[in-house]
């Protein structure tokens, strides 16, 4: 039987550089591989010997989509180091830039990077001629986003307030309160944006992974920057468990290591794993919009991750807005710290998954060693794995379509492949 | 340029990098689409998966050469760009994993990936402009979005960039920040320092830390000698300049000389 290949030699609309491969004899899927050719930056190396005052700023230059996911994981792993907590109004304020984060991060990928695939268009630019008002609706969102982690964090992309114990400058309440009319007009759109979301058509594929995230310790608080790692298979740990629970190996077609539940296997992390254990913990305004989206009872589908990133920025706008409502300037700043060794744990919600940090203090407080799980490494094998099934699935499918498909497969899971310190060509090889 | 009355066509490039120069494209929310109308997005990996064949009127390149492979591309990019500038501290210096300069690349890999041998790498990060010609260079780390804005437009209308060379310090005063130095012995790179990000440091009541390199005429000597009077260490002041910018030659050689 003739082999049967099809490539796609780099992915396009990902963060970051990957290629993936199929190779087929007639209906039989041989391999599925997902290569990784970003090049490695080596962060865990060049961290060793810095201040600890240093990992923020540094670490966020793993990603530029989501840095403040990776300053809120480092700074949470160096104050578990410290032995002090951020709480009140600078844990709210951590809070809410994250907020700001998910919503330029979501609306970046659900507008102009995974819509068009629902819809049949190379881009976002080429679907804002025939759909500008919703192109439109969505670069507002992002605007807010944006706005949002630019008044609290001074700029949206590596923002320079963020620091161990807190923050530089607190805000005004008057500067976030004058946020207020857009984000309310953008929560508002949010609804439409979920509708929309809902409203496209979803390819099948069912799933029955381990799925993976945070739940906050605050009672009917859904996850973002804080919280005990739990899985649909019963694990309940505190961060500081996550490598006796969680393992990374490296496979030879991959700069990015692939992460493992030990002596288990794969598992996926992410806003379906966030939705499906956390989804009581919804606002009320998003947890009506998700059943009215029919999606109320659980998501199976990673097609239907679209839907949940939807309901995810909604849910981002009204927390933004219950934290705005709720500030008051704290009067310091930041949790004040002396440097001393130990070793630290950090964890949150990325955007696309659980972002975990260790670190190993000297006594001067200098980084002695650093490990970073970042989520696309985390889903990596989880996307190896949909796409194997959907690929069984649809074997007659002509190479072409297949391969957007396949393109399309990847994009569930928003994948920043940069931010895979340690990702998308399309090779389908037919046999 | 392309044929008369054709759109110019623009393509983005990725080396080893963050994605966040980039992204300041598509964080240009509000000129975004009008930017898309003027132009022909030709190859633009992030944002579509059409791409059409160079030559391209303008490539933008982010991203720092690190593997064998990088070095042979940026000659293909090259190649087919009649004008290239490059974005951000990766393209213009080599970024933070430039401080594998500084370290033997092997116990970097070694530290990182169990089976080292599987990685392609080169020992250095290098600024394009160390392998290819380079029209114009954009600082920062992240870039402005709004200095993106104004390279691209100068580049279409065929004039050079308004890109100011000073130091942060003209943007603090023009801000009328209050000098976190003199005010409160916070340790400042904004005189040594390229302006671009608007002075947001100081105006959170932090001391820059470099991150748009340095300026044209830095004065690493005199910094260096203020911040050691505020108390900086030699570790400190190696690390200060070691950071985003690590190999652009002013900052390097400050921290060779301040390691000394």
């Amino acid at each position: 039987m003739s082999e049967r290949r099809i490539e796609t030699p780099a992915l396009a609309r990902v963060e970051g550089e990957g290629a993936m491969h199929v190779r087929l004899r007639g209906d039989e899927v041989l391999a599925v591989e997902l290569r990784i050719y970003e090049p490695p930056r080596f962060f865990e190396a060049l961290l060793r010997g810095r201040d600890l005052a240093e990992a923020p700023d540094i670490t966020a230059r793993i990603c530029g989509i989501c840095p403040v996911a990776y300053q809120t994981s480092a700074c949470q792993a160096m104050e578990d180091a410290l032995g002090i907590a951020v709480e009140g109004q600078l844990r709210a304020l951590r809070r809410l830039i994250y907020c700001g984060e998910w919503i330029e991060s979501h609306t970046l990928h659900l507008y102009l990077l995974h819509a068009p695939d629902f819809l049949g268009y190379e881009s976002g630019f080429a679907m804002a001629a025939d759909h500008g008002a919703v192109v439109e609706r969505g670069l507002r969102a992002k605007k807010a986003g944006n706005r949002l982690i630019e008044v609290i964090g001074g700029r949206a992309v590596h923002p320079v307030n963020v620091r161990v114990g807190g923050f530089y400058r607190a805000p005004e309440r008057r500067e976030l309160e004058a946020l207020r009319p857009e984000l309310e007009r953008c929560r508002e759109e949010a609804l439409e944006t979920v509708r929309f979301a809902a409203g496209l058509e979803f390819p099948e594929l069912e799933r029955d992974y381990e799925l993976v995230c945070l739940r906050s310790e605050r009672e009917g608080e859904y996850p973002i920057d804080d919280g005990r790692i739990v899985s649909s298979a019963g694990i309940d740990v505190a961060p500081a468990q996550f490598g006796d629970t969680f393992e990374e190996r490296q496979v030879p077609h991959s700069t990015a290591l692939h992460a493992r539940v030990r002596e288990r296997g794969s598992y996926l992390t992410g806003p379906l794993a966030r939705f499906n254990l956390n989804r009581e913990r919804l606002s009320p305004l998003a947890a009506e919009a998700a059943a009215e989206a029919g999606i109320g009872a659980g998501v199976t589908n990673p097609f239907r991750s679209i839907v949940v990133r939807a309901v995810e920025i909604l849910y981002a706008f009204d927390e933004a807005l219950r934290l705005i409502d709720a500030y008051e300037r704290p009067a310091e700043p930041a949790v004040a710290w002396e440097p001393r060794a130990g070793v630290g744990h950090g964890v949150s919600e990325a955007p696309r998954g659980l972002l975990y940090h260790r670190y190993e203090l000297d006594e001067e407080g200098r980084i002695a060693t650093a490990w970073i799980v970042p989520p696309t490494s985390q889903n990596q094998r989880s996307i190896e794995e949909d796409l194997h099934e959907f690929v069984a699935a649809n074997t007659r499918l002509p190479d072409d379509e297949l391969r957007h498909r396949c393109e399309q497969t990847i994009r569930n899971y928003d994948p920043c492949i940069s931010c895979s310190t340690h990702f998308l060509r399309l090779e389908v090889e037919r046999l | 340029m392309s044929a008369p009355g054709a759109k110019p066509t623009l393509a983005v490039w990725k080396f080893a990098s963050c994605d966040g120069c980039q992204l300041s494209l598509l964080d240009l929310e509000d000129e975004l689409l009008l930017l898309a109308d003027k132009v022909e997005i030709a190859q633009f990996l992030e944002a579509s998966r059409a791409t059409v064949a160079g030559p391209y009127d303008l490539s933008l390149v982010e991203g720092s050469v690190t593997t064998p492979a990088d070095a042979e591309r940026i000659q293909e990019v090259r190649r087919a760009s009649r004008r290239l500038v490059t974005i951000g501290a990766c393209a213009t210096a080599g970024g933070i994993q430039a401080l594998r300069n500084f370290a033997d690349v092997e116990d970097f890999a070694a530290a990182v990936y169990a089976e080292p041998g599987y990685i392609s790498t080169l020992a250095t990060s290098t600024p394009i402009a160390a392998h290819v010609p380079v029209d114009f260079e954009l600082h920062g780390c992240p870039i402005d979005r709004h200095q993106l804005l104004e390279v691209v437009s100068a580049f279409l209308a065929e004039r050079r960039p308004q890109v100011p060379e000073y130091s942060v310090c003209i943007e603090c005063k023009r801000r009328g920040n209050v000098c976190v130095m003199v005010a409160h012995g916070t340790a400042c790179l904004g005189p040594v320092t390229h302006a671009g990000c608007g002075a947001i440091c100081p105006a959170h009541d932090r001391g820059c830390y470099g991150c748009f390199g340095p300026m044209e005429s830095p004065n690493t000597d005199s910094l260096s000698g203020w911040l050691r009077g505020l108390g900086a260490e030699t570790p400190d002041l190696v690390r200060a300049y070691r950071t985003f910018n690590a190999a652009a030659p002013a900052f390097q050689a400050a921290s060779e000389k301040a390691g000394r």
